[in-house]
């Protein structure tokens, strides 16, 4: 592999994401390392949105609800007074997935509109699940009074420590995801975005592919919802909200659609832009909404297009 | 009795409001196969312009009819500007796009009128109450916006099934490239037809307005129920969108009534409440999914896509 | 010894001097963006007003204060508390209208170690078992209000009430509240969807059907404003006698007007009462602003006058966590409500007021105390707070 400026910036991004903390310590400036992992956190999010929507070819409009059902995960547990991680993390991917299965099951035989709208209307229903869930406070949300325990020596609490943990996550997931879309699963799976009729000629189980890659999707979302739960230490339905599903989808598109890095690329400008756009302006979205579009209609390569990157999906 | 009577009116008046919304999203759906996240927006636009017009003119009738061809000449500009390039691109671009507008309109309405959000106060002969049965008093102003709800059907209805216009608009909607081929001018068409959804979209707005408040970001929690009402009746059947967006309306508001008083048996009252209302709404995604399941066209499907 | 006494001393004058110069730091929450902007607005215009008072110094150190919004929304006033804590690294928090909103963001802001001082939400919970040293309150506990309320229906003969209020932590408090004290039959509790649920069509419609004595409701700030409407419009006005707590104020009576005439309520804080404290309070809010202050604005007023208070006693230090708690704790300060005193929970112990609607010389509509209801009451959660001193 030459290193063509893309990947050397691709390589800075990551050192910079490893040196925040040092560089927060520095300054005095605790808060950057609180942007940065809530960016970390929703890039894992992108990421898992990425590999059905940018390899796969399923535009799911509801993707916030993983995030969602990842944090109630943990925040349900720890109100019970279960503050074993493994077991709130292991709920958390487990509920996603099966709650991903069983929406791929009903939504993947569906295509093109309908496919978006239901995964639109199985996303408002686990919304309305947590707004109904009287018992962990519905609309207002639930305060999570203790971190996630694993071992003695990983402690949550600490802002530096969690940092890192997430940032590991991330790059574990980067690594499987690029094994996983170059082995033949990834292979087929954009094949099957590309020309459904022929690999379905070639014999190829689609729906059973694409039921793989929903529920692994949802799965990593679920994961990605753990950790902001625990960044947080706040659930609420507002996690799920279709406009967060809409954030999900900008992040990805932002930083292009189909790519590695695109979905990392695009949350870490997603966050910045939010934080730093606000700060010079406060309706920062009367900018930002046209360069949406702008993006759109310059042809849709994201910023991963903008570095020379070509989009593999 | 009288109970159930007033929350079928409520509920009626709600489904009238989605129609209004689902109509204009049915048609640019189903002629210009565009999914248009930011519709909820003109829905705001017109609760917005309804407050500085009747403000300037100081009549709600005058100011509230006023807005309309406002609504109108602002969704052909959107449609000229924006959208007519998003057509023939896919279904993420045209999401993307015009999820973009809807935070660009809910940060300018911020600037335009100010973050406090506005009501429309309604002159006197709408603040009564009329008696629809002896000894049932209703809301007037809410027997008027059904009764205005069901002339806009009505009148859609005839033109889309007895005019020329209607015919071209039924033929785009079931196929485009034969409408072209017709030599129809198909861009023009497209305007209207996407100016003519905005304005029924802004006048469940300024209807809507004097019940609620008009405030930034008020056109989002309704939008994905009119998109419910769409797809379950079908994209681009405006019949369909009337009957799902009825259908809707009435379940919403009668298990958002009963559900919490049938649950209140078992749970404490604000408990019940929560999980009720909850409930009430979730039965209409779950609606939406298993009739998708069952009819993947909807309930009018008007042509296989 | 002596010398050691004297470096000493003359060290923590020096450390006060240094101190006395960095500007203190004040994070203040409140809702800047929709409908209720207009609280946000008369809270910060309190604030204002009370830095103006105390000469733009808390306890001798300049000050800055920190405005944020939380949008009504419980995960924007969390983050927004997250950036007051980590960013800008304030002494003290103060502020917040919604308990929902209060209950999302304290856990980080009181781990912290940083001082919290609610100007308006009163969630039962902070007033319980979940008590903090760092938690004060220059409110009530949201049960306290309606608690008023419930005895002044028992005075009045109602038999037979009907609860609506906001679907939140605070409206679950304040029906919970009513209950305590009423002693007539609930005829029937309706708890709306909050923020969100504007068209209050079904809850009317079941009034219509129970037909009790007197309906009773809490929607503060826009919601307020909404149900009189709708309430009249569907034709009960003057049907059934509406009871309301926190609906009808300074800030929805310019939009509620002669709607609200006959409504009662009860507060802990009426604009007329007899205090010189809150005499000059009013009078140079009014000169100011041109309206009544509201609640809000008179609960923000104490919040700055407390910490101005307790400042004054540790020499302008918050390092000293203890010291300054301390402080605190002893309420030295002029109240607009007159006398203050923190019970064991820190929330204030005071009197509650009935309080009707009328027409002002000018035309304007405000609110008026009529009798009181409850002289020193403690709100009913202060014994399961573990914290004595």
């Amino acid at each position: 592999m030459r290193p063509t400026p893309r990947l050397v910036i691709y390589a800075a991004l990551l050192l910079a994401l490893a040196l925040v903390p040092l560089a927060a310590d520095l300054t005095g400036n605790r808060f950057y390392v609180t942007l940065a992992n809530r960016a970390v956190i929703l890039a894992l999010a992108a990421i898992s949105l990425n590999l059905i929507m940018g390899y796969g070819g399923m535009i799911s409009f509801g993707h916030a609800a993983y995030l969602g059902i990842g944090g109630y995960s943990v925040g349900v547990l720890a109100e019970h007074g279960i503050d074993n991680g493994w077991l709130q993390f292991g709920l958390a991917i487990g509920a996603s997935a099966l709650f991903a299965f069983l929406t791929g099951l009903v939504a993947l035989r569906s295509r093109g509109v309908y496919f978006i709208m239901i995964s639109l209307a199985v996303a408002q229903i686990a919304y309305f699940a947590a707004v109904g869930a009287y018992r962990y406070g519905g609309d207002d949300g639930l305060t999570i009074f203790s971190d996630s325990r694993f071992v003695p020596w990983l402690r949550l609490g600490d802002s530096v420590t969690f940092y890192y943990l997430c940032l590991a996550v991330l790059l574990v997931a980067l690594i499987l995801t690029n094994r996983l879309v170059n082995a033949r699963f990834g292979f087929v799976l954009r094949g099957i975005a590309a020309n459904e009729t022929r690999l379905r000629a070639l014999g190829v189980p689609v729906f059973r592919h694409r039921l793989a890659a929903f529920t692994l999707a949802g799965a990593l979302c679920g994961l990605a919802g753990a950790l902001l739960a625990n960044f947080a230490d706040f659930v609420s339905p507002s996690m799920m909200d279709w406009t967060r599903s809409g954030d999900l989808i900008v992040m990805v598109v932002l930083g292009g659609v189909g790519t590695l890095m695109g979905p990392v690329l695009g949350a870490v400008a997603f966050v910045v832009l939010e934080q730093e756009l606000s700060n010079l302006m406060e309706h920062w979205r009367l900018l930002f909404g046209p360069l949406l579009v702008i993006v759109v209609l310059a042809g849709n390569r994201g910023l991963d297009g903008l570095l020379g990157g070509r989009r593999n999906g | 009795m009288i109970l159930a009577l007033e929350q079928i009116l409520n509920g009626a008046q709600l489904g009238l409001m989605l129609f209004l919304l689902a109509a204009g999203l049915t048609l640019v759906f189903g002629i210009m196969n565009l999914v248009n996240l930011a519709h909820g927006s003109l829905y705001m636009m017109g609760a917005y312009f309804a407050v500085t017009l009747i403000d300037w003119t100081g009549s709600f009738v005058l100011g509230a009819l006023l807005a309309l061809p406002a609504v109108l000449l602002l969704g052909i500009a959107v449609e000229v500007i924006c959208l007519r390039r998003l057509y023939a691109r896919s279904h993420l671009d045209q999401l993307l796009a015009t999820f973009g507008l809807l935070l660009f309109f809910n940060d300018l309405v911020l600037v335009i009128w100010g973050k406090a959000g506005r009501t429309i106060a309604l002159p006197g002969w709408l603040r009564t109450s009329v008696e629809i049965l002896p000894g049932v008093p209703y809301s007037a102003y809410r027997l008027l916006v059904i009764a205005a709800g069901l002339v806009v059907a009505l009148g859609l209805w005839f033109t889309i099934s007895r005019t020329r216009i209607g015919m071209r608009i039924r033929a785009g909607a079931s196929d485009r490239e034969i409408t072209g081929a017709l030599g129809i001018d198909v861009a023009s068409l497209f305007s209207l037809v996407f100016g003519v959804g905005a304005m029924l979209a802004g006048l469940a707005g300024i209807l809507n307005a004097p019940i609620l408040t008009v405030q930034s970001g008020m056109g989002e929690r309704i939008l994905v129920i009119a998109l419910v009402v769409t797809v379950l009746g079908g994209i681009g059947s405006v019949r369909g969108a009337f009957v799902a967006a009825l259908s809707i309306g009435l379940l919403d508001t009668l298990a958002r009534a009963f559900l919490p008083d049938l649950l209140k048996v078992v749970l404490p009252a604000s408990a019940a409440q929560t999980a009720g209302a909850a409930a009430g709404s979730m039965i209409i995604y779950l609606l939406m999914v298993i009739t998708l399941a069952v009819r993947p066209q909807g309930l009018f499907p008007v042509r296989a896509r | 010894m002596k010398i050691a006494v004297g470096a000493v001393l003359l060290g923590t004058l020096l450390a006060s001097t240094a101190m006395a110069q960095t500007p203190l730091k004040l994070g203040f929450v409140t809702t800047l963006t929709g409908p209720n902007a207009a609280i946000g607005q008369d809270m910060r215009d309190a604030v204002e007003l009370a830095l103006d008072h105390a000469g733009r110094k808390l306890g001798g150190r300049p000050i800055t204060v920190i405005y944020e919004d939380d949008e009504q929304k419980p995960d924007i006033g969390q983050q927004k508390g997250q950036k007051l804590i980590g960013a800008d690294k304030v002494d003290v928090i103060a502020g917040v209208i919604w308990s929902n909103v209060l209950l999302a963001m304290a856990k980080p802001i009181l781990e912290n170690g940083t001082f919290l001082i609610s100007a308006n939400a009163g969630p039962s919970q902070l007033a319980g078992a979940q008590c903090n040293p760092n938690f004060f309150s220059t409110s009530w506990n949201n049960d306290q209000t309606p608690m008023a309320m419930g005895e002044v229906l028992n005075r009045r003969g109602v038999k037979k009430v009907q609860l609506v209020t906001g679907n939140y932590a605070a409206g679950r408090d304040m029906a919970a509240g009513l209950k305590l004290t009423f002693k007539g039959e609930v005829a029937g509790e309706d708890y709306t969807r909050w923020p969100d649920q504007l068209d209050f069509s079904a809850e009317l419609a079941k009034i219509r059907s129970t037909k009790p004595d007197a309906v009773w409701i809490f929607y503060p700030g826009a919601h307020g404003a909404q149900f009189l409407t709708q309430y009249s419009q569907a034709g009960l006005m003057g049907q059934i006698p509406l009871y309301n707590s926190f609906t009808v104020d300074a800030i929805t009576l310019p939009l509620q007007k002669d709607l609200a005439l006959g409504v009662l309520g009860t507060q802990s804080w009426v604009w007329d009462l007899p205090n010189e404290a809150n005499k000059k309070f009013v009078a140079d809010f009014r000169q100011r602003h041109n309206r009544y202050p509201s609640y809000y604005a008179a609960q923000s007023y104490d919040a700055v006058a407390l910490l101005d208070g307790a400042l004054k006693q540790t020499g302008g230090n918050t390092a000293n966590k203890d010291a300054l708690r301390a402080a605190l704790r002893k309420a030295d300060f002029k109240s607009v409500r007159g006398d203050f005193k923190f019970n064991n929970n820190q929330f204030p112990i005071q009197n509650f007021y009935l309080q009707e609607t009328v027409k002002d010389a000018a035309g304007n509509f405000t609110v008026r105390t009529l009798e009181t209801v409850y002289t020193a009451h403690q709100d009913p959660h202060h014994d399961k707070c573990p914290m004595k001193w």
